[in-house]
Formats: structure tokens, sequence, C-alpha cells
């Protein structure tokens, strides 16, 4: 006679999930393993048997872009306990996503990425709520922000990035308690990075703009005299002649008949010059900045990233401090460093003071306090109020000349009791933010 | 370490004081306030709330375009510093580093720019392609030509432009105002 034996396995195929969203017994037992018991690494907060319920009922967590790493991400945080997630994104699915960002689907092109990312991984993963905000990251203000705990980025753009962080550290200043931790995922090629930005305390993203790789720029003589490239040819075509033969218009690199005008332009100039090499493909390529999306890079930057999102909410494991570098060109390399806060970074390395002045004390005695009081120190300070009006500024003489009436006046005028001065000066390395109170 | 279990939300929204100004809007008010113009340049902005679009014109006090008063468009993004500044010439002027449509050839404009330089030394270079053009690096050909060739020439050249008369055909804009 022969025993049935029954095999029990931890995961279900996708018909047994999309029935029963419930858990069944052994769900979680491969985060379990982690986080039932106490390990060397493990922080002293760190409680063993209640990973879980962190990980499952109470840690809400953001992803921002539902591309090449967002799609890594999203099932990456799903099948690691996360339950809570919310994806934004602003685009739609095109064709050319399918090779890579694998939760999309023929039938899916023209839809938006953020929509149909949210509903696979709900649809493949049981147990796993994400919803979904098909927009722009600027749509959202600071509570918004407030209410995750953690929020990773798989952005491409610069300016985004740029944007959240800035949001980010402004939220979190002057007080602990509205940090929240902002993890930060980017590749190019197969270059990548991981880092783990805690707003106020780490460096920033800001900090380290200057890290980035340049887009390649040539030299404007060269491509007015001297192409040898067709790169050279493309940027002769949008850089010098758009705008001699297509004047006061706008030139839209999303618009298929602007790059088809670029490309007959520049294919014109290449032949011109015995120049090989200027497709339509190269085209895109040059003026959209298009580095190629690789996937396996892809696939290693959003691990990196989302084991950091576990090891930080679990308290199970040290996290990275705070720069991973992952160069893939030439075999596999990968570089962690501190990455250290700067001075000058005008997101983070503004510097704060509280000032209390006479409540009469008008604009001009108030920028001589700025230079006297030794704490300060000042040489030729400027002066805006924190909703960008300008209260006095040194230069240029076109503003020094228009805010120069404003000196006479009581600052309190300009100024509201508690309100926020921002003050630029020579000696600082950016601003400093001088928070008032008459007395 | 970082007790992330004990962030709470934050519902009162007096809280609400901090400054929405961008990270380029504050550099560029950075650069801007500690700007040292000489008096062979004034700058104007159309509207004064917006610092990325504005207006620069120099009047060199010497070399070959003494008297002149040239002008310039500055259009910074919001990804300044990181992006450099757009800057372009307005107006239709003869000279070896600046073609007929305003394209003005300033290697810190383009391929040598980072996020280090500022407007200042934008404007240095600009002041210096005034008083020292550089054939070498041409973007008008026959200008450039004419000045490794026979500066006399070139510099007759560029005083008939400046008046607003033309050069081998080219009528150039009068700047001489
Ligand atoms: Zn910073």
């Amino acid at each position: 006679m022969m025993a049935a034996t029954l095999m029990q396995t931890d995961v279900p195929t996708p018909e047994d999930s999309d029935s029963s969203k419930k858990v069944w017994p052994g769900r979680w037992s491969h985060i379990n393993k982690i986080l039932d018991r106490r390990g060397p690494f493990c922080d002293k907060s760190f409680s063993p048997g209640h990973g879980e319920d962190i990980l499952l009922n109470q840690c809400r967590v953001l992803v921002i872009g539902a591309g090449g790493l967002g799609c890594e991400i999203l099932k990456n945080l799903a099948l690691s306990g996360f339950k809570d997630i919310e994806v934004i994104d602003m685009d739609t699915i095109d064709v050319s996503n399918l090779n890579r960002q694998f939760l999309f689907r023929p039938a899916d092109v023209g839809s938006p990425k953020a929509k149909v990312a949210a509903e696979f991984i709900m649809k493949r993963v049981a147990g796993v709520k994400v919803s979904y905000y098909h927009g722009k990251i600027q749509d959202k203000d600071d509570d918004y922000y407030l209410g995750f705990h953690l929020i990773i980025c798989g952005l491409d753009s610069v300016e985004a990035r740029r944007w959240i962080n800035a949001t980010l550290v402004n939220i979190a200043q002057d007080d602990p308690e509205r940090i929240r931790v902002l993890i930060d995922g980017g590749t190019e090629g197969f270059k990548g990075q991981a880092r783990v930005i805690i707003p106020t305390v780490t460096s920033c993203y800001e900090c380290s703009l200057d890290m980035l790789n340049k887009q390649t720029a040539f030299p404007i003589c060269t491509i007015a005299n001297t192409p040898r490239l067709p790169e050279h040819c493309i940027e002769w075509a949008s850089v010098i002649q758009w705008p001699k033969e297509r004047e006061g218009e706008k030139m839209d690199t999303d618009d298929p008949t602007h790059i088809q005008w670029l490309y007959d332009v520049a294919l014109k100039r290449a032949m011109e010059f015995n120049i090989t090499g200027v497709t339509y493909s190269l085209t895109q390529g040059v003026v959209k900045n298009i580095i190629p999306a690789i996937a396996s890079t892809n696939a290693i930057i959003a691990a990196a990233c989302c084991n950091e999102a576990f090891k930080i909410v679990t308290t199970s494991q040290p996290y990275l401090n705070n720069y991973m570098m992952y160069i893939g060109n030439e075999g596999v390399y990968t570089y962690t460093f501190e990455h250290q806060k700067k001075d000058d970074c005008p997101v983070c390395g503004n510097q704060s003071a509280f000032l209390d002045v006479d409540k009469e004390i008008t604009v001009e005695d108030f920028i001589e306090l700025l230079k006297e009081k030794p704490t300060i120190q000042l040489k030729k300070p400027s002066l805006t109020t924190d909703t960008n009006e300008k209260i006095y500024w040194q230069s240029p003489p076109f503003f020094e000349q228009r805010t120069r009436p404003n000196l006479e006046k009581r600052l309190s005028e300009l100024v509201k009791d508690s309100g926020t001065i921002i003050v630029t000066d020579s000696t600082l390395p950016i601003s400093l933010n001088v928070t008032v109170s008459y007395v | 370490m970082i007790k992330i279990w004990s962030i709470k939300k934050d519902n009162s929204s007096a809280e609400k004081k901090k400054s929405k100004i961008s990270a380029a809007q504050i550099r560029v008010q950075k650069d801007l306030t500690e700007l040292a113009l000489p008096d062979t340049m004034q700058m104007s902005f159309p509207d004064e709330s917006d610092l990325l679009n504005f207006n620069l014109s120099i009047t060199p006090d010497e070399g070959f375009y003494r008297g002149g008063v040239f002008k310039f468009t500055f259009n910074i993004n919001n990804n300044y510093p990181h992006d450099p500044p757009k800057v372009r010439c307005t107006q239709k002027i003869y000279h070896p580093n600046i073609d007929l449509e305003g394209n003005v050839c300033l290697n810190i404009l383009r391929e040598d720019w980072k996020p280090v330089l500022n407007l200042n030394s934008v404007l240095v270079g600009l002041q210096y392609l005034f008083l020292e053009p550089n054939p070498e690096d041409p973007l008008n050909k026959e200008a450039a030509e004419e000045m490794r060739n026979n500066r006399k020439n070139f510099e007759y050249n560029v005083k008939q432009s400046m008046k607003g008369k033309d050069v081998k055909g080219v009528y150039f804009e009068n700047v001489l105002s």
C-alpha cells in the first residue's frame, strides 16, 4: 500500500493565488527564517518573532517609478513580505518597454504603468495590497509623503530625484520625527548605484550631484565646422539648424515628426562630410540622451534597494552606509563607501538660526545685526522671504535698486512673527535660514 | 540609529512654514546676490519674479568691440547647476565665436561646464570673448579667417558691422546705441 505524500510548498501557482487571497500556513516562512531569531548583526532594537507583523501589517512603502527598476522593486517587495505598497508613475506603457518591464504585456501598451504594475502584483502575489497613482510626484504634498515609512526611488530622471530628495529633506528639517528614509536606485547601461539617504542626517542626493556622469556635449565649434562623428551631425541639426530653420518652435523629442526632421537634416550633413552612421534611432538616442537600459543591471540594483528596505524596516541587519556602486561593463565590480554630506549643498547644507529682534527694527539695522552678531558674522547678506519675496538684495544692481526702498521699512512689515528669512552671503556655503521672533 | 517605528504621522499643518524654493532656485539666488558686476555689464529681468530668465548687456570698454552694446539672453532650467545656463546673443553680430543666429562658442557653456562653476564664471567668459576673440575656435569661419590673416581688415569689418553696415554682403545690427 502506498502512502500519499503531501508536498507542502510555500509558493502557490498563479491560479491558486488568484482564487485564494488569504494567507496559508507557511506563507512567510522564508522571511521568518531571518526574523524569528536574533543574529550577530541585529540591531539592539530587534525583537525576534515580530518581523512578519512589522512588514505585513505596519509598514507602508512608496515606490516611485514603475519602469525598468520599478517593476523589479515592486516584485521584490511583494515577495519579501511588504504588504502595503503604493506606486507612482506618470508614464504609459510603450511597446519598447516590454523586453525588460516584465509586469507588462502587449495588451497593456498605452495603459498607465502604475495601474498595470499594481494590478499585476496583486494578481500574482496573494495578500499584497498595491495602490497606485498615475501622475507626477509633484502633484502630492508633504502630508502624502509623511504617510509612508519608507520611499524607494527607481527613476531615470535627475530632475524628479532632486525634487523628491529636496521635499523629504525639507519635511525632516528641525524635527527628527518627520524623517522618512529614501532609498534611491539608479542605472545607466551596465552601471548602477543604490543608496540609503536619511534626510538631514546623511548626505543627500543633491550632495552628490557632481558625481553624476555628465551627458556628453561636443564643442559647438566642432559641430559647426569640423564634424567627424554621426553624433556631431545630429547635434548640428538639433542645436544649430532647428533654431535657425524652425525659429520659435519648441522641439519635442517625443514627437516622431520632429525626430524625423532632425534625422533628415543630420543625414544630409553627414553625406556632405562623408560621415556614416546617422540613423533614426541614433538621432533619437542623441537628442533624448538615451543610454540603453540593461535588464540585469536593473535587477541587481533593485535587489540591493529592496534588501536595504527589508533591513531598515526589520532592524535585522545593519543597513548600507550609504552608497553602493555597481559597474558591470568589464566583469562585476561593486564598491561601497560613505558619501559625505556637503556643506554647500543647497538642499541639506542650509544652516538655520533663530533670532529675537525688536519689533521696531528696520531692515537696514537687521542687516547690520547679521554682520555684527558674533555667531553669524556675514559680509554682504541678501535677504529673501520664505515665500520668495525679495527683502533686500546686494546684487545685481537691477534688484539692489528695486529693493533699496525696503531698507528703511520695519522688518515686521515684510516678515511676520516667527517667519523665516533666507539669507545668502559669500561667507555662507549656500544659505542661512533665519527665523525671527519679535520682542 | 533611526528608530523609524517611533515615527508617527504629524497632522499639524501649522508646521508648513518651510520654503518651497527649489534647489536650482536657491543656487541661482546665491549666484546672483553675490555677483560683482563690472560697469561694462548690465542685467535686467523682464519678469522680476523669474530669476531663471534674464537679459545681459555687455559694453566693452576696450578691444575691437569697444563702444558697442551686446545683448544676451540667459535661460536657466530647473536642473541648474547640473545643466549649464543657455546663453544666446540676440543680435546679429560679426564675431569669430558667435554665429549669425546668436550661438556662442564658449567651452564652459557646453563641454566644460561643471556644477562648481557659477553665473559669475559665465559672465567672465563672455566678457573675455569681446576682449580676446579666439579665431582658433570659430563659429563664424569668415570672421575667424579674417582675424587670423588680416587683423587690420578684421578690425575694419568689426567697426563696419557695429554701425549696422554690411560685411561682404551680410548686414549686421547697429550696436552703437
Ligand atoms: Zn545635500
